[in-house]
Protein backbone atom coordinates (compact mmCIF):
# COMPACT_ATOMS: atom_id res chain seq x y z
CA UNK A 1 0.00 0.00 0.00
CA UNK A 2 1.20 3.35 -1.22
CA UNK A 3 1.75 5.80 2.31
CA UNK A 4 1.16 9.45 0.60
CA UNK A 5 -1.49 9.64 -1.86
CA UNK A 6 -1.27 13.36 -3.64
CA UNK A 7 -4.62 14.30 -4.73
CA UNK A 8 -5.10 18.16 -6.40
CA UNK A 9 -8.19 20.03 -6.83
CA UNK A 10 -8.34 21.30 -10.61
CA UNK A 11 -11.81 22.72 -11.16
CA UNK A 12 -13.89 24.15 -8.28
CA UNK A 13 -16.93 24.74 -10.37
CA UNK A 14 -18.06 25.04 -14.21
CA UNK A 15 -16.35 27.81 -15.32
CA UNK A 16 -13.24 28.12 -13.08
CA UNK A 17 -9.68 29.17 -14.54
CA UNK A 18 -9.19 26.76 -17.59
CA UNK A 19 -5.14 26.69 -16.93
CA UNK A 20 -5.80 25.55 -13.27
CA UNK A 21 -5.76 21.77 -14.51
CA UNK A 22 -2.57 21.62 -16.42
CA UNK A 23 -0.70 23.55 -13.96
CA UNK A 24 -1.91 20.74 -11.00
CA UNK A 25 -0.50 17.84 -13.83
CA UNK A 26 2.17 20.09 -14.92
CA UNK A 27 3.58 21.43 -11.29
CA UNK A 28 4.65 18.74 -9.30
CA UNK A 29 3.93 15.48 -8.27
CA UNK A 30 0.24 14.50 -8.04
CA UNK A 31 -1.25 10.89 -8.15
CA UNK A 32 -4.84 12.04 -8.76
CA UNK A 33 -6.45 15.16 -10.92
CA UNK A 34 -10.26 15.68 -9.15
CA UNK A 35 -12.63 18.38 -11.25
CA UNK A 36 -15.65 19.19 -9.86
CA UNK A 37 -17.85 20.41 -12.92
CA UNK A 38 -21.40 20.34 -10.74
CA UNK A 39 -23.74 22.87 -9.37
CA UNK A 40 -26.97 22.68 -7.89
CA UNK A 41 -28.61 23.95 -11.70
CA UNK A 42 -25.87 22.57 -13.64
CA UNK A 43 -28.19 19.60 -14.46
CA UNK A 44 -31.08 21.41 -15.35
CA UNK A 45 -28.86 23.19 -18.21
CA UNK A 46 -27.45 20.38 -19.40
CA UNK A 47 -30.19 18.72 -19.67
CA UNK A 48 -32.25 21.37 -21.94
CA UNK A 49 -28.54 21.11 -23.96
CA UNK A 50 -29.13 17.17 -24.41
CA UNK A 51 -32.68 18.03 -25.03
CA UNK A 52 -31.58 20.19 -28.34
CA UNK A 53 -29.03 17.90 -29.13
CA UNK A 54 -28.19 13.85 -27.99
CA UNK A 55 -24.35 14.27 -28.13
CA UNK A 56 -24.44 17.40 -25.42
CA UNK A 57 -25.74 17.37 -21.95
CA UNK A 58 -22.07 17.51 -20.46
CA UNK A 59 -19.49 19.68 -19.26
CA UNK A 60 -17.73 20.40 -22.85
CA UNK A 61 -15.00 22.19 -21.17
CA UNK A 62 -14.08 18.42 -20.13
CA UNK A 63 -12.94 17.62 -23.67
CA UNK A 64 -10.60 19.98 -25.11
CA UNK A 65 -8.63 19.95 -21.34
CA UNK A 66 -8.46 16.32 -21.60
CA UNK A 67 -6.53 16.56 -25.11
CA UNK A 68 -4.06 19.24 -23.47
CA UNK A 69 -3.30 16.71 -20.53
CA UNK A 70 -4.43 12.93 -21.08
CA UNK A 71 -0.88 12.26 -22.76
CA UNK A 72 1.02 13.56 -18.92
CA UNK A 73 -1.47 11.67 -17.34
CA UNK A 74 -0.82 8.23 -18.75
CA UNK A 75 2.82 8.32 -18.61
CA UNK A 76 2.48 9.62 -15.19
CA UNK A 77 -0.45 7.45 -14.21
CA UNK A 78 -2.32 10.45 -12.67
CA UNK A 79 -6.10 9.42 -12.06
CA UNK A 80 -8.47 11.20 -13.13
CA UNK A 81 -12.12 11.69 -11.26
CA UNK A 82 -14.69 14.01 -12.47
CA UNK A 83 -18.15 14.98 -12.17
CA UNK A 84 -17.98 16.07 -16.34
CA UNK A 85 -20.83 13.20 -17.01
CA UNK A 86 -23.54 15.74 -16.55
CA UNK A 87 -26.81 14.44 -18.27
CA UNK A 88 -24.69 12.46 -20.82
CA UNK A 89 -22.17 10.26 -18.94
CA UNK A 90 -21.81 8.03 -22.02
CA UNK A 91 -21.64 10.57 -24.75
CA UNK A 92 -19.01 12.51 -22.39
CA UNK A 93 -16.73 9.11 -22.21
CA UNK A 94 -17.04 8.39 -26.27
CA UNK A 95 -15.93 12.24 -26.80
CA UNK A 96 -13.03 10.96 -24.23
CA UNK A 97 -12.14 8.05 -25.92
CA UNK A 98 -12.17 9.89 -29.19
CA UNK A 99 -9.71 12.40 -28.02
CA UNK A 100 -7.34 9.41 -26.49
CA UNK A 101 -7.50 7.52 -29.90
CA UNK A 102 -6.48 11.17 -31.82
CA UNK A 103 -3.61 11.28 -29.31
CA UNK A 104 -2.16 7.73 -29.66
CA UNK A 105 -3.28 6.83 -26.37
CA UNK A 106 -5.84 4.25 -27.86
CA UNK A 107 -5.58 0.71 -25.68
CA UNK A 108 -3.59 2.76 -23.43
CA UNK A 109 -6.35 4.26 -21.16
CA UNK A 110 -9.38 2.57 -19.47
CA UNK A 111 -12.44 4.83 -18.46
CA UNK A 112 -14.61 4.18 -15.84
CA UNK A 113 -18.09 5.52 -16.44
CA UNK A 114 -20.61 5.75 -12.77
CA UNK A 115 -24.66 6.10 -13.95
CA UNK A 116 -27.64 5.40 -11.80
CA UNK A 117 -28.11 9.26 -10.76
CA UNK A 118 -30.67 10.18 -13.33
CA UNK A 119 -34.39 9.20 -11.80
CA UNK A 120 -36.40 11.49 -14.31
CA UNK A 121 -37.68 8.72 -15.99
CA UNK A 122 -38.93 7.27 -12.70
CA UNK A 123 -40.50 10.05 -11.37
CA UNK A 124 -44.15 9.01 -11.84
CA UNK A 125 -43.53 5.29 -10.89
CA UNK A 126 -41.72 6.53 -7.27
CA UNK A 127 -44.36 9.70 -6.39
CA UNK A 128 -47.01 6.36 -7.33
CA UNK A 129 -45.72 4.36 -4.79
CA UNK A 130 -45.68 6.80 -1.84
CA UNK A 131 -42.20 8.40 -2.08
CA UNK A 132 -42.84 11.83 -1.72
CA UNK A 133 -39.73 13.52 -2.66
CA UNK A 134 -40.90 16.20 -0.64
CA UNK A 135 -38.81 19.88 -0.67
CA UNK A 136 -36.89 19.62 2.60
CA UNK A 137 -36.42 23.00 3.02
CA UNK A 138 -40.19 23.90 2.51
CA UNK A 139 -41.63 20.38 2.85
CA UNK A 140 -44.27 21.00 -0.21
CA UNK A 141 -44.81 17.63 -1.66
CA UNK A 142 -42.89 17.17 -5.14
CA UNK A 143 -46.51 16.88 -7.00
CA UNK A 144 -46.97 20.39 -6.54
CA UNK A 145 -44.89 21.31 -9.33
CA UNK A 146 -44.54 17.83 -11.02
CA UNK A 147 -45.52 19.10 -14.81
CA UNK A 148 -42.32 21.78 -14.20
CA UNK A 149 -39.83 19.10 -13.94
CA UNK A 150 -36.58 19.41 -16.19
CA UNK A 151 -34.17 16.98 -14.20
CA UNK A 152 -33.87 14.95 -11.56
CA UNK A 153 -30.64 13.57 -10.27
CA UNK A 154 -29.58 11.29 -6.81
CA UNK A 155 -26.55 12.37 -5.85
CA UNK A 156 -23.81 9.13 -5.53
CA UNK A 157 -21.35 9.05 -3.25
CA UNK A 158 -17.53 7.22 -3.48
CA UNK A 159 -18.62 3.72 -3.71
CA UNK A 160 -19.56 3.56 -7.61
CA UNK A 161 -16.06 5.55 -8.07
CA UNK A 162 -13.72 3.41 -6.32
CA UNK A 163 -15.83 0.09 -8.21
CA UNK A 164 -14.32 1.90 -11.44
CA UNK A 165 -10.93 2.56 -10.00
CA UNK A 166 -11.08 -1.32 -8.70
CA UNK A 167 -11.83 -2.25 -12.31
CA UNK A 168 -8.56 -0.21 -13.49
CA UNK A 169 -10.36 2.83 -14.83
CA UNK A 170 -7.57 5.80 -15.11
CA UNK A 171 -10.04 8.46 -15.53
CA UNK A 172 -13.65 7.89 -13.72
CA UNK A 173 -16.54 9.68 -15.39
CA UNK A 174 -19.58 10.40 -13.23
CA UNK A 175 -22.74 12.47 -13.55
CA UNK A 176 -23.86 13.72 -10.29
CA UNK A 177 -22.06 12.47 -7.83
CA UNK A 178 -20.85 14.31 -4.49
CA UNK A 179 -18.07 16.95 -4.97
CA UNK A 180 -16.90 15.06 -2.01
CA UNK A 181 -16.98 11.56 -3.36
CA UNK A 182 -14.24 12.40 -6.28
CA UNK A 183 -11.51 13.01 -3.40
CA UNK A 184 -12.80 10.42 -1.35
CA UNK A 185 -13.28 7.56 -3.72
CA UNK A 186 -9.13 7.50 -4.28
CA UNK A 187 -8.43 7.28 -0.67
CA UNK A 188 -10.85 3.78 -0.11
CA UNK A 189 -9.24 2.40 -3.48
CA UNK A 190 -5.60 3.50 -2.31
CA UNK A 191 -6.03 2.69 2.03
CA UNK A 192 -8.82 -0.44 1.37
CA UNK A 193 -10.68 1.35 3.56
CA UNK A 194 -13.70 -0.38 4.97
CA UNK A 195 -17.20 0.92 4.07
CA UNK A 196 -17.77 1.36 7.73
CA UNK A 197 -14.75 2.73 8.71
CA UNK A 198 -16.62 6.04 9.71
CA UNK A 199 -13.91 8.14 11.23
CA UNK A 200 -11.51 7.68 7.73
CA UNK A 201 -14.61 8.08 5.95
CA UNK A 202 -15.05 11.61 7.27
CA UNK A 203 -11.23 12.32 7.09
CA UNK A 204 -11.64 11.87 2.98
CA UNK A 205 -14.76 13.72 3.18
CA UNK A 206 -13.61 16.76 5.01
CA UNK A 207 -10.45 16.58 2.72
CA UNK A 208 -12.63 16.20 -0.58
CA UNK A 209 -14.87 19.68 1.03
CA UNK A 210 -11.81 21.77 1.60
CA UNK A 211 -10.27 21.22 -1.86
CA UNK A 212 -14.07 21.10 -3.87
CA UNK A 213 -14.28 24.74 -4.48
CA UNK A 214 -10.73 25.08 -5.89
CA UNK A 215 -8.72 28.12 -4.86
CA UNK A 216 -10.74 29.01 -2.00
CA UNK A 217 -8.91 26.92 0.10
CA UNK A 218 -5.56 28.51 -1.13
CA UNK A 219 -5.31 32.35 -1.29
CA UNK A 220 -8.62 32.55 -3.12
CA UNK A 221 -11.00 34.93 -1.55
CA UNK A 222 -9.61 34.91 1.66
CA UNK A 223 -9.95 37.57 4.44
CA UNK A 224 -7.47 37.01 6.61
CA UNK A 225 -4.49 39.44 5.60
CA UNK A 226 -5.95 39.45 1.97
CA UNK A 227 -3.73 42.22 1.15
CA UNK A 228 -0.82 40.17 1.83
CA UNK A 229 -1.51 37.01 0.18
CA UNK A 230 0.78 36.39 -2.76
CA UNK A 231 0.69 36.20 -6.48
CA UNK A 232 -3.08 35.73 -6.62
CA UNK A 233 -2.66 35.56 -10.67
CA UNK A 234 -0.85 32.44 -10.26
CA UNK A 235 -2.65 31.41 -7.84
CA UNK A 236 -1.91 27.71 -6.47
CA UNK A 237 -4.71 24.91 -6.38
CA UNK A 238 -5.49 23.27 -3.41
CA UNK A 239 -3.52 19.62 -3.12
CA UNK A 240 -4.51 16.72 -0.49
CA UNK A 241 -1.82 14.77 0.64
CA UNK A 242 -2.96 12.07 2.56
CA UNK A 243 -1.94 9.05 4.72
CA UNK A 244 -3.61 5.98 5.45
CA UNK A 245 -4.49 6.84 9.17
CA UNK A 246 -6.64 9.19 8.06
CA UNK A 247 -4.77 12.66 8.63
CA UNK A 248 -3.47 14.78 5.61
CA UNK A 249 -2.20 17.87 4.61
CA UNK A 250 -3.24 20.57 2.79
CA UNK A 251 -0.44 22.23 0.09
CA UNK A 252 0.07 23.89 -3.00
CA UNK A 253 2.58 22.87 -5.84
CA UNK A 254 6.03 24.91 -5.32
CA UNK A 255 6.19 27.86 -7.02
CA UNK A 256 2.82 28.93 -7.02
CA UNK A 257 0.78 32.17 -5.77
CA UNK A 258 -1.76 31.85 -2.92
CA UNK A 259 -1.18 30.81 0.08
CA UNK A 260 -2.40 27.84 2.70
CA UNK A 261 -2.37 28.28 6.19
CA UNK A 262 -4.70 27.71 8.95
CA UNK A 263 -6.60 30.63 8.74
CA UNK A 264 -7.34 30.08 4.81
CA UNK A 265 -8.32 26.92 5.33
CA UNK A 266 -10.38 27.66 8.54
CA UNK A 267 -12.20 30.22 5.81
CA UNK A 268 -13.59 27.12 3.28
CA UNK A 269 -14.17 24.43 6.31
CA UNK A 270 -17.53 27.41 7.41
CA UNK A 271 -17.87 27.88 3.82
CA UNK A 272 -21.65 26.82 2.98
CA UNK A 273 -21.67 24.71 6.09
CA UNK A 274 -25.07 23.62 8.00
CA UNK A 275 -25.11 21.59 11.38
CA UNK A 276 -21.44 21.29 11.46
CA UNK A 277 -22.02 18.33 13.75
CA UNK A 278 -23.48 16.33 11.34
CA UNK A 279 -22.00 17.17 7.35
CA UNK A 280 -24.49 14.31 5.91
CA UNK A 281 -23.21 12.51 2.56
CA UNK A 282 -23.92 9.11 0.76
CA UNK A 283 -20.90 7.82 2.27
CA UNK A 284 -20.76 8.98 6.38
CA UNK A 285 -21.55 11.67 8.75
CA UNK A 286 -18.58 14.11 9.22
CA UNK A 287 -18.47 15.81 12.45
CA UNK A 288 -16.97 19.39 11.92
CA UNK A 289 -16.39 19.99 15.47
CA UNK A 290 -13.50 17.27 15.58
CA UNK A 291 -11.34 18.60 13.41
CA UNK A 292 -7.91 19.61 13.94
CA UNK A 293 -5.13 21.87 12.04
CA UNK A 294 -2.55 22.92 12.73
CA UNK A 295 0.22 25.02 10.24
CA UNK A 296 3.10 22.60 8.97
CA UNK A 297 5.61 25.06 7.59
CA UNK A 298 5.14 27.42 4.68
CA UNK A 299 1.63 26.63 2.79
CA UNK A 300 1.36 23.33 4.39
CA UNK A 301 -1.72 23.10 6.63
CA UNK A 302 -1.89 19.20 8.49
CA UNK A 303 -5.54 18.37 9.73
CA UNK A 304 -6.21 15.60 12.10
CA UNK A 305 -8.62 14.07 14.43
CA UNK A 306 -11.67 13.94 12.72
CA UNK A 307 -14.58 11.97 13.88
CA UNK A 308 -17.35 10.68 11.72
CA UNK A 309 -20.67 8.27 12.17
CA UNK A 310 -22.80 6.21 9.92
CA UNK A 311 -24.38 7.16 7.19
CA UNK A 312 -27.95 7.56 6.66
CA UNK A 313 -30.19 5.37 4.99
CA UNK A 314 -31.20 8.40 2.41
CA UNK A 315 -29.39 9.93 -0.44
CA UNK A 316 -29.97 13.27 -1.46
CA UNK A 317 -32.20 14.21 -4.91
CA UNK A 318 -31.43 17.37 -7.20
CA UNK A 319 -34.36 18.33 -8.81
CA UNK A 320 -34.64 21.00 -10.90
CA UNK A 321 -38.42 22.66 -12.21
CA UNK A 322 -39.21 25.60 -14.53
CA UNK A 323 -40.23 28.80 -12.42
CA UNK A 324 -41.24 31.63 -14.56
CA UNK A 325 -39.24 34.30 -15.62
CA UNK A 326 -37.33 36.86 -14.25
CA UNK A 327 -35.18 39.69 -15.70
CA UNK A 328 -33.27 42.38 -14.44
CA UNK A 329 -32.18 45.79 -15.60
CA UNK A 330 -29.47 48.41 -14.94
CA UNK A 331 -28.69 52.10 -15.59
CA UNK A 332 -25.86 54.46 -14.24
CA UNK A 333 -26.56 57.63 -12.94
CA UNK A 334 -23.69 60.03 -12.20
CA UNK A 335 -22.61 62.87 -9.96
CA UNK A 336 -24.15 65.28 -8.42
CA UNK A 337 -27.16 63.73 -6.00
CA UNK A 338 -26.58 60.65 -8.16
CA UNK A 339 -28.16 58.28 -5.52
CA UNK A 340 -31.21 61.03 -5.33
CA UNK A 341 -31.67 60.68 -9.04
CA UNK A 342 -31.80 56.55 -9.47
CA UNK A 343 -34.24 56.80 -6.87
CA UNK A 344 -36.27 59.37 -8.75
CA UNK A 345 -35.74 57.01 -11.23
CA UNK A 346 -37.11 54.07 -9.93
CA UNK A 347 -40.03 56.04 -8.50
CA UNK A 348 -40.90 56.66 -12.35
CA UNK A 349 -40.15 53.57 -13.54
CA UNK A 350 -42.69 51.93 -10.97
CA UNK A 351 -45.46 54.25 -11.90
CA UNK A 352 -45.17 53.65 -15.54
CA UNK A 353 -45.48 49.85 -15.38
CA UNK A 354 -48.47 50.54 -12.29
CA UNK A 355 -49.85 52.84 -14.71
CA UNK A 356 -49.32 49.44 -17.52
CA UNK A 357 -51.16 47.04 -14.73
CA UNK A 358 -48.27 44.91 -14.83
CA UNK A 359 -48.09 42.70 -11.69
CA UNK A 360 -45.10 40.54 -10.69
CA UNK A 361 -44.31 37.98 -7.75
CA UNK A 362 -41.52 40.07 -6.92
CA UNK A 363 -39.89 43.74 -7.67
CA UNK A 364 -36.95 44.31 -6.25
CA UNK A 365 -34.57 47.16 -6.44
CA UNK A 366 -31.13 48.02 -5.62
CA UNK A 367 -28.67 50.97 -6.06
CA UNK A 368 -25.12 49.29 -6.81
CA UNK A 369 -23.08 51.82 -4.83
CA UNK A 370 -25.22 52.27 -2.33
CA UNK A 371 -27.00 49.15 -0.28
CA UNK A 372 -26.78 46.61 -3.17
CA UNK A 373 -24.95 43.83 -0.78
CA UNK A 374 -24.93 44.98 2.83
CA UNK A 375 -28.83 46.50 2.49
CA UNK A 376 -29.67 48.78 5.37
CA UNK A 377 -26.60 48.10 7.23
CA UNK A 378 -25.01 50.12 4.79
CA UNK A 379 -26.36 53.25 6.70
CA UNK A 380 -25.69 51.78 9.98
CA UNK A 381 -24.13 53.90 12.31
CA UNK A 382 -20.62 53.44 11.49
CA UNK A 383 -20.82 54.09 7.59
CA UNK A 384 -24.17 57.23 7.83
CA UNK A 385 -26.06 58.05 4.96
CA UNK A 386 -24.82 58.19 1.71
CA UNK A 387 -22.70 60.80 0.38
CA UNK A 388 -24.47 63.65 -1.10
CA UNK A 389 -21.40 63.81 -3.33
CA UNK A 390 -21.15 59.90 -4.23
CA UNK A 391 -19.71 59.84 -7.42
CA UNK A 392 -21.95 57.23 -9.23
CA UNK A 393 -24.90 55.10 -8.87
CA UNK A 394 -25.93 52.02 -10.56
CA UNK A 395 -30.05 51.61 -10.18
CA UNK A 396 -30.95 47.73 -10.73
CA UNK A 397 -34.20 46.66 -10.99
CA UNK A 398 -35.20 42.94 -11.22
CA UNK A 399 -38.45 41.23 -11.69
CA UNK A 400 -40.32 37.72 -11.84
CA UNK A 401 -43.47 36.49 -12.45
CA UNK A 402 -45.00 33.73 -14.06
CA UNK A 403 -46.51 35.64 -17.02
CA UNK A 404 -43.81 35.86 -19.57
CA UNK A 405 -45.33 39.16 -21.58
CA UNK A 406 -45.15 41.14 -18.59
CA UNK A 407 -41.73 40.26 -17.75
CA UNK A 408 -40.73 41.12 -21.48
CA UNK A 409 -42.84 44.57 -21.15
CA UNK A 410 -40.28 45.22 -18.19
CA UNK A 411 -37.71 45.04 -20.58
CA UNK A 412 -38.85 48.08 -23.08
CA UNK A 413 -39.29 50.05 -20.23
CA UNK A 414 -35.62 50.95 -18.84
CA UNK A 415 -34.03 52.61 -21.59
CA UNK A 416 -36.93 55.55 -22.17
CA UNK A 417 -35.64 56.61 -18.58
CA UNK A 418 -32.39 57.88 -20.51
CA UNK A 419 -34.77 60.33 -22.18
CA UNK A 420 -37.80 60.57 -20.27
CA UNK A 421 -35.99 60.77 -16.57
CA UNK A 422 -33.86 62.13 -14.39
CA UNK A 423 -30.26 63.46 -16.11
CA UNK A 424 -26.64 62.63 -16.19
CA UNK A 425 -27.57 58.62 -16.77
CA UNK A 426 -25.93 56.01 -19.04
CA UNK A 427 -25.04 52.64 -18.99
CA UNK A 428 -27.26 51.11 -21.41
CA UNK A 429 -24.63 49.62 -24.18
CA UNK A 430 -25.99 46.35 -23.84
CA UNK A 431 -29.54 46.38 -25.34
CA UNK A 432 -32.76 45.47 -23.76
CA UNK A 433 -32.81 43.20 -20.77
CA UNK A 434 -32.99 39.24 -21.22
CA UNK A 435 -36.06 37.79 -20.32
CA UNK A 436 -34.37 34.49 -18.45
CA UNK A 437 -36.58 31.30 -17.62
CA UNK A 438 -35.80 30.38 -14.17
CA UNK A 439 -34.70 26.95 -13.45
CA UNK A 440 -35.47 26.29 -10.08
CA UNK A 441 -33.99 23.86 -7.54
CA UNK A 442 -35.34 21.18 -5.28
CA UNK A 443 -34.15 19.47 -3.07
CA UNK A 444 -35.21 15.67 -1.63
CA UNK A 445 -34.47 12.51 -0.32
CA UNK A 446 -35.08 8.98 -1.25
CA UNK A 447 -34.08 5.56 0.03
CA UNK A 448 -30.95 4.57 -0.67
CA UNK A 449 -32.71 0.84 -1.72
CA UNK A 450 -34.39 2.56 -4.42
CA UNK A 451 -30.69 3.90 -6.63
CA UNK A 452 -28.61 1.12 -8.16
CA UNK A 453 -25.22 3.10 -9.44
CA UNK A 454 -23.73 1.37 -12.53
CA UNK A 455 -20.20 1.06 -13.37
CA UNK A 456 -19.01 0.25 -16.45
CA UNK A 457 -15.20 0.56 -17.78
CA UNK A 458 -14.45 1.14 -21.15
CA UNK A 459 -11.59 0.98 -23.43
CA UNK A 460 -10.19 4.14 -25.60
CA UNK B 1 -16.79 49.89 24.99
CA UNK B 2 -17.92 48.99 22.07
CA UNK B 3 -15.57 47.29 19.17
CA UNK B 4 -16.45 45.85 15.51
CA UNK B 5 -16.00 42.40 15.02
CA UNK B 6 -13.89 43.33 11.73
CA UNK B 7 -11.05 43.84 14.56
CA UNK B 8 -12.04 40.11 16.43
CA UNK B 9 -12.93 38.07 13.38
CA UNK B 10 -12.88 37.23 10.26
CA UNK B 11 -15.86 35.27 8.17
CA UNK B 12 -16.51 33.51 4.72
CA UNK B 13 -20.54 33.30 3.78
CA UNK B 14 -22.26 30.80 1.49
CA UNK B 15 -25.62 29.82 0.83
CA UNK B 16 -28.07 26.75 0.86
CA UNK B 17 -31.19 27.59 -1.24
CA UNK B 18 -32.98 30.64 0.82
CA UNK B 19 -30.41 30.82 3.97
CA UNK B 20 -27.65 31.99 4.03
CA UNK B 21 -24.89 30.82 5.87
CA UNK B 22 -21.87 32.93 8.02
CA UNK B 23 -18.85 30.90 9.68
CA UNK B 24 -17.35 33.57 11.85
CA UNK B 25 -13.93 32.98 12.94
CA UNK B 26 -11.55 34.79 15.65
CA UNK B 27 -8.39 36.66 14.82
CA UNK B 28 -7.10 34.92 17.87
CA UNK B 29 -8.13 32.14 19.91
CA UNK B 30 -8.31 34.33 23.22
CA UNK B 31 -11.07 36.27 20.86
CA UNK B 32 -13.59 33.14 20.74
CA UNK B 33 -14.96 33.05 24.01
CA UNK B 34 -15.82 37.14 23.38
CA UNK B 35 -17.98 35.84 20.01
CA UNK B 36 -19.45 33.07 22.41
CA UNK B 37 -20.46 35.50 24.94
CA UNK B 38 -21.50 38.81 22.80
CA UNK B 39 -22.29 37.29 19.42
CA UNK B 40 -25.88 35.63 20.07
CA UNK B 41 -28.47 34.25 17.43
CA UNK B 42 -30.79 37.03 18.87
CA UNK B 43 -28.41 40.06 18.61
CA UNK B 44 -27.41 38.43 15.05
CA UNK B 45 -30.86 38.18 14.00
CA UNK B 46 -31.24 41.94 15.16
CA UNK B 47 -28.20 43.28 13.03
CA UNK B 48 -30.00 41.53 9.85
CA UNK B 49 -32.88 43.20 10.37
CA UNK B 50 -34.33 44.36 7.05
CA UNK B 51 -32.49 40.94 5.62
CA UNK B 52 -33.09 38.27 7.27
CA UNK B 53 -36.60 37.37 7.44
CA UNK B 54 -36.39 33.47 9.01
CA UNK B 55 -35.03 32.76 11.98
CA UNK B 56 -30.87 32.98 12.93
CA UNK B 57 -29.09 29.58 14.29
CA UNK B 58 -26.21 29.50 15.76
CA UNK B 59 -23.51 26.14 16.22
CA UNK B 60 -20.18 26.54 18.16
CA UNK B 61 -17.11 25.35 16.50
CA UNK B 62 -14.66 25.19 19.67
CA UNK B 63 -11.43 23.41 17.58
CA UNK B 64 -11.91 25.79 15.21
CA UNK B 65 -12.62 29.30 17.48
CA UNK B 66 -15.46 29.86 14.93
CA UNK B 67 -19.56 29.85 14.94
CA UNK B 68 -22.01 29.53 12.56
CA UNK B 69 -24.82 31.00 11.91
CA UNK B 70 -27.74 29.90 9.49
CA UNK B 71 -29.65 33.37 8.49
CA UNK B 72 -32.89 31.44 7.56
CA UNK B 73 -35.09 33.30 4.61
CA UNK B 74 -32.76 35.92 3.49
CA UNK B 75 -31.64 35.74 0.21
CA UNK B 76 -34.77 36.50 -1.77
CA UNK B 77 -35.80 33.03 -2.53
CA UNK B 78 -32.58 31.49 -2.94
CA UNK B 79 -30.35 30.40 -6.22
CA UNK B 80 -32.21 31.46 -9.42
CA UNK B 81 -35.03 32.58 -8.23
CA UNK B 82 -33.65 35.14 -6.21
CA UNK B 83 -33.27 39.07 -7.97
CA UNK B 84 -30.31 39.54 -5.50
CA UNK B 85 -27.00 41.41 -6.47
CA UNK B 86 -25.38 38.77 -4.04
CA UNK B 87 -27.99 36.02 -4.14
CA UNK B 88 -25.62 33.59 -3.04
CA UNK B 89 -25.47 35.15 0.49
CA UNK B 90 -21.16 35.76 -0.39
CA UNK B 91 -21.29 38.99 1.33
CA UNK B 92 -23.27 38.19 4.31
CA UNK B 93 -19.51 37.43 5.57
CA UNK B 94 -18.46 41.09 5.75
CA UNK B 95 -22.24 42.12 6.74
CA UNK B 96 -21.74 40.63 9.93
CA UNK B 97 -18.51 41.99 10.86
CA UNK B 98 -20.12 45.72 10.69
CA UNK B 99 -21.46 44.49 13.92
CA UNK B 100 -20.83 45.85 17.32
CA UNK B 101 -20.29 44.26 20.38
CA UNK B 102 -19.29 45.24 23.82
CA UNK B 103 -16.20 44.34 25.55
CA UNK B 104 -14.60 45.16 28.69
CA UNK B 105 -11.91 47.66 29.37
CA UNK B 106 -9.46 44.83 29.50
CA UNK B 107 -10.56 42.50 26.78
CA UNK B 108 -10.27 46.10 24.93
CA UNK B 109 -6.13 46.22 25.59
CA UNK B 110 -5.80 42.94 24.45
CA UNK B 111 -6.90 43.87 20.85
CA UNK B 112 -4.58 46.17 20.69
Amino acid sequence: MRQKIRIAAGQGFWGDLPEAPVRQVEGGPIDYLMLDYLAEVTMSIMQKQKARDPNAGYARDFIPLMKRILSACVERDIKVTANAGGVNVRGCANALIEVARELGLAGKVRIGIVTGDDILPRIDELLARGIELRNMDTEEPLSTVRESIQSANVYLGAAPLVEALQQGAQIVITGRATDTGLTLAPLIHEFGWATNDWNHLAAGTIAGHIIECGAQASGGNCQYEWRSIPDLANVGFPIVEAAPDGTFVITKHEGTGGRVNVPSIKEQLVYEMGDPHQYITPDCVADFTTIRLQDEGRDRVRVFGIEGRPATEFLKVSISYSAGFKAVGTLVYAWPDAYEKAQAADKILRARLDRLGLRFDHMLTEFVGVNATHGPLAHGSSSGEPRADIPEVQLRVGVRGQDRSAIERFTKEIAPLILTGPPAVTGFAGGRPKVEEIVAYWPALIPKREIEPKVEVLDA
Amino acid sequence: MKVQLTRLAHARSGDKGDTANVGLIALRAEVYPILVREVTAERVKKHFTGIVHGDVERFELPNLGALNFLLHESLGGGGTLSLMTDAQGKTFSTALLRMEIEVSDEEARKLE
